[in-house]
């Protein structure tokens, strides 16, 4: 039996089972990861001991009669933008690159109580900003599919890992579509969930009021089981939302019918004939299953760009004001006095993207501009949570493609940022207005390059978009090996 | 010379009394070894979040409501963005556009009157941490960061430097009251930064204002005040022109220096908290607080001035600290006499408190022994003069006055044949001083009543003793 093919629910199976043991998993998955890294260059830090601890815990509880957690022996890829204690944490930034943190995220403490095995923290774009992989310290990443492109991103290293078999399951996180366009990318499954539905400690923010940590991985059902597992309110978390979680691997169960809107703002210029023809397939047969289709509006969704990218640097340009050299990261030591070590330490630790938005971020907080970018874009995140309000006063949930195109080529829009923003158009409107939504497969283009479908759902229904991706996958029949 | 108008605004910070910081579960005490209360939320780690501390938002409505201010049922954070090394998040987790309360009234007395400074935001935010420079580094402590301020802004209504003296005494005053600070200003529990300008009288608009900072006592907010009041009047008597700027006092010089100007002073950048919801408070939350508030201090001077009768300076000095306030209220409740009770409390009792720097509570006089000292007075068992020793004894002993008298003897004598007889004695071994007080030297009555008071050990009831003394005299 091949480890790489298996399924999170087939690989506790086996150890519960007692097919094999939870190290023999941690070390097959471990070698493999760094034999397969120097091509791949997806993981940044590798979690030997973690994945030895986990091993060790879950012989004990088996040995013991104990149940073993849902996610035992069942390796995962943890985005370098997440808490690991004792593990080093860069955000794939030069500032971070020795970065050792003292604590943990709430869901790393998540995945080892279900005795989850991390392997490695995934490379990304630095600090999440950028849909390519292509700006991190630590090197670009390829597409697992054909090295000539990108993965997508910034969880780029999450997808790539999880697309090559180096793990079933990755955490990425999103905060303009940033699991969904990088799972869409290379062909796997990717969860962006309700603003609330996973708690942020840990993660290190770029966009506050955006971010969620997502599940990904090659199947909706191995998404749902992570998902249920770091889908919980945590009071450490201010804007973690307290509400009674459903069971998410129940919510697969069945066929339900649902009303479907498919906004025709999403379907017209700019897209690739290719996605197009995918998805329309994919309507299709959504609507063999008995589902209701409906063509529906979503009016502002050109204004969604520039508020989310202006919202999203303004918070950004303030979260990143913590990476100042004085107490952790890197610091320049060609300074003379106070300014100079900030200057210096900030110019040297941030890549170039970073440092293009930390600058537009000020700028759009600055006096004198506030009113005109940062509170008029505000307001145009409130008329697009009231488009949506509207859309989902009708239909339960919205089909839409992921992105514009399948992967670009790597250096394709380096050079060109906002082309690079524009490909984000699908997916940031269900980020400003805190919705969840899922990229699942639904097709490849002639080049053989994925091809990804996203369902949004109403908010916190995350139970509603498993049943649909659940049976759309079935139907599609999608399968990366084909 | 022009007359001018003062016109100064204070902005005042206060330290809340919470056992943890505002945003994270950390000890609210800094003064523990350097960065030992602090965690990966107030040492600004990646990835870490705040959580508001319900307790310190239920102190700033304390005093909110009790000085009549307007609670914003819903309030936002904001960040204030600046880079400082103390300032571990490079933003301040502050208050801005929705702060958590607005106006409110306090009101101070001076020797004019009373006035009422009208009050304009008042919001919570966070402390910064501390840094100090040793010969060869530069070092930070971050236990303070993260200790729950309350902002306070007065509008610019304040006229004198004195005023803003009296101001910033009140607001010392009521915190403690509250308590919900320890008000103090010389360890930073209180700061305090002021804006200055002047305009010449019946001018409209306001001139060009300075703000002041590093001023560390309320004494030094005052002289800082003083000194940049006539600094701006000598400009502009001298044809010049104030600047806009930031001026730091210089305790050791008495004087004030340009820290900053205007073009230097930081864009802060302000923008919603995303990390924390809106704050909600229900109706019924308040109404909880506002039961528990308790009497302020000038509801307090006003009351005793009614209900006692006693001189509205009295009432100040003692309605200085609720204890003593409280000890005033229970002697005089025990002995009847407010005034007497006003007049020991604010002697004696202040003098042995002063010396032995207790506070009221801790005080080895009961108000019940203070009042049975005043009965007795009162009722000529004993008399004042003696009673001054007998309180040193009290506060030295914790005895009653009843048990010192006792013990020692000190009655007032008030028997006439026992103090007819110390007369005889004394007219009769001062026969020198007896013939020249008939030759016209009546001033020698005060003398022999000395005389008469040593040979009874003081115990002599005065009156009996000038009236006896009178009688035999004019008997000769
Ligand atoms: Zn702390």
């Amino acid at each position: 039996m091949e480890f790489e093919s298996m399924s999170a629910a087939q690989i506790r199976a086996s150890i519960i089972k007692g097919e094999f043991t939870a190290s023999d998993i941690a070390e097959y998955f471990l070698k493999q990861a760094k034999a397969e890294n120097s091509r791949l260059n997806c993981i940044i830090s590798f979690g030997d001991s973690y994945a030895a601890r986990a091993a060790e815990n879950i012989s004990q509880k088996i040995a013991a009669g104990l149940a073993p957690g849902k996610l035992a022996g069942v390796p995962i890829v943890i985005k370098d933008n997440l808490i690991t204690k004792d593990l080093r944490t860069t955000c794939a930034s030069h500032i971070l690159e020795d970065f050792i943190p003292p604590y943990n995220a709430t869901v790393i403490e998540s995945l080892l109580k279900q005795d989850a095995i991390i392997i490695g923290k995934a490379n990304m774009d630095e600090f999440g900003m950028g849909s390519s992989n292509e700006h991190s310290y630590f090197g670009r990443v390829p597409n697992p599919i054909d090295p000539e492109y990108v993965p997508g991103g910034s969880s780029g290293g999450s997808a790539c890992a999880v697309a090559s078999g180096l793990a079933p399951l990755a955490l990425g996180s999103d905060t303009g579509g940033s699991v969904r366009q990088p799972a869409s990318f290379c062909g796997i499954v990717g969860l962006k969930p309700s603003y609330g539905a996973v708690s942020r400690y840990g993660l290190v923010a770029f966009g506050s009021s955006f971010d969620q940590i997502g599940p990904m991985a090659r199947t909706v059902e191995d998404c749902a089981i992570l998902f249920s597992v770091i889908c919980k309110h945590d009071p450490r978390d201010s804007t973690s939302a307290n509400y009674v979680r459903p069971d998410y691997l129940e919510a697969l169960k069945g066929r339900k019918k649902f009303s479907i809107g498919i906004p025709r703002e999403y379907m017209a210029e700019g897209i690739d004939g290719e996605v197009l023809k995918a998805v329309q397939d994919a309507i299709e047969k959504a609507e063999g299953q008995g589902h209701e289709i409906t063509e529906i509006s979503l009016p502002h969704t050109k204004q969604s760009i520039a508020a989310y990218y202006t919202i999203a640097n303004s918070e950004a340009s303030s979260n990143l004001s913590r990476f100042d050299g004085v107490r952790y990261g890197y610091r320049s030591t060609a300074i003379d006095d106070l300014a100079e070590m900030y200057i210096r330490t900030r110019s040297a630790g941030f890549g170039a993207e970073v440092k293009r938005r930390i600058m537009l971020g000020t700028y759009s907080l600055s006096t004198g501009y506030y009113d005109e970018y940062y509170l008029k874009a505000a307001k145009v995140r409130e008329i697009i949570r009231d488009d949506f309000d509207k859309a989902f006063n009708e239909v339960d949930l919205i089909i839409t493609p992921t992105s514009p195109t399948t992967a670009f080529k790597l250096g394709e829009k380096i050079d060109n940022p906002l082309g690079m923003y524009l490909s984000d158009i699908y997916t940031v409107s269900a980020s400003l207005a805190g919705l969840p939504a899922i990229s699942i497969p639904c097709g490849k283009d002639n080049k053989g390059l994925p091809i990804g479908l996203q369902i949004i759902g109403k908010m916190f229904r995350e139970d509603e978009i498993l049943n649909l991706a659940y049976n759309l996958e079935r139907e599609i029949g999608y399968n990366l090996k084909q | 010379m022009n007359e001018y108008e003062i016109i100064i605004g204070l902005e005042i910070h206060v330290q809340l009394q919470t056992e943890t910081k505002i945003f994270c579960g950390c000890k609210n005490d800094y003064e523990a070894g350097p960065n030992t209360n602090s965690c990966p939320v107030c040492l600004g780690m990646p990835g870490a979040l705040p959580v508001l501390n319900r307790k310190a938002v239920e102190l700033a409505c304390r005093f909110i409501l009790a000085v009549g201010g307007e609670i914003n049922t819903r309030s936002i954070f904001a960040r204030k963005n600046y880079f400082y090394p103390d300032l571990p998040k490079g933003y301040q987790i502050s208050q801005h556009e929705r702060p958590l309360g607005k106006g409110g009234v306090i009101r101070i007395e001076s020797g004019e009157g009373n006035s009422e400074i009208m009050l304009q935001g008042i919001h919570l935010e966070e402390d910064a941490g501390k840094s100090f420079h040793l010969a060869d580094s530069s070092n930070i402590d971050f236990n303070r960061c993260g200790t729950p301020l309350l902002e306070i802004v007065t509008m610019p209504v304040i006229r004198s430097a004195q005023e803003a003296y009296l101001f910033l005494h009140r607001i010392r005053q009521i915190v403690q009251y509250l308590e919900i600070s320890s008000g103090d200003m010389e360890k930073g529990a209180l700061r305090c930064d002021a804006n200055v300008s002047l305009r010449r009288e019946g001018q409209h608009e306001y001139g060009i204002r300075t703000e002041l900072k590093n001023m560390n006592s309320i004494r030094g907010v005052e002289k800082a005040l003083s000194y940049e009041i006539e600094r701006q009047i000598s400009l502009l008597e001298q044809g010049g022109f104030v600047l806009q700027e930031t001026r730091l006092w210089d305790e050791s010089k008495g004087r004030t220096a340009t820290m900053r100007t205007k073009e230097e002073s930081p864009d802060y950048r302000y923008f919603p908290e995303p990390d924390l919801q809106p704050l909600e408070l229900s109706g019924a939350w308040l109404e909880d607080i506002m039961q528990g508030l308790p009497e302020l201090p000038h509801q307090k001077i006003d009351r005793f001035v009614r209900e006692y009768q006693i001189p509205p300076y009295d009432a100040g000095v003692l309605t200085s600290t609720r204890q003593l306030a409280d000890y005033f209220e229970e002697t005089a409740g025990l002995c009847g006499k407010p005034k007497q009770a006003s007049n020991w409390i604010m002697t004696e009792i202040m003098k042995i408190m002063k010396d032995a720097k207790t506070a009221p509570e801790e005080l080895n006089i009961p108000p019940r022994n203070l009042a049975e000292l005043i009965n007795s007075i009162e009722n000529g068992t004993i008399s004042g003069k003696i009673a001054k020793d007998i309180v040193v004894e009290m506060a030295a002993s914790g005895k009653t006055p009843g048990e010192i008298i006792g013990a020692r003897g000190l009655e007032q004598i008030t028997d006439k044949k026992v103090i007819e007889q110390a007369v005889e004695q004394v007219l009769s071994e001062n026969a020198e001083n007896l013939k020249r007080y008939f030759d016209g030297q009546q001033q020698l009555f005060g003398y022999f009543v000395g005389q008469v008071m040593m040979k009874t050990e003081g115990k002599a009831n005065p009156h009996l003793v000038n009236k006896i003394l009178k009688d035999k005299l004019n008997g000769r």
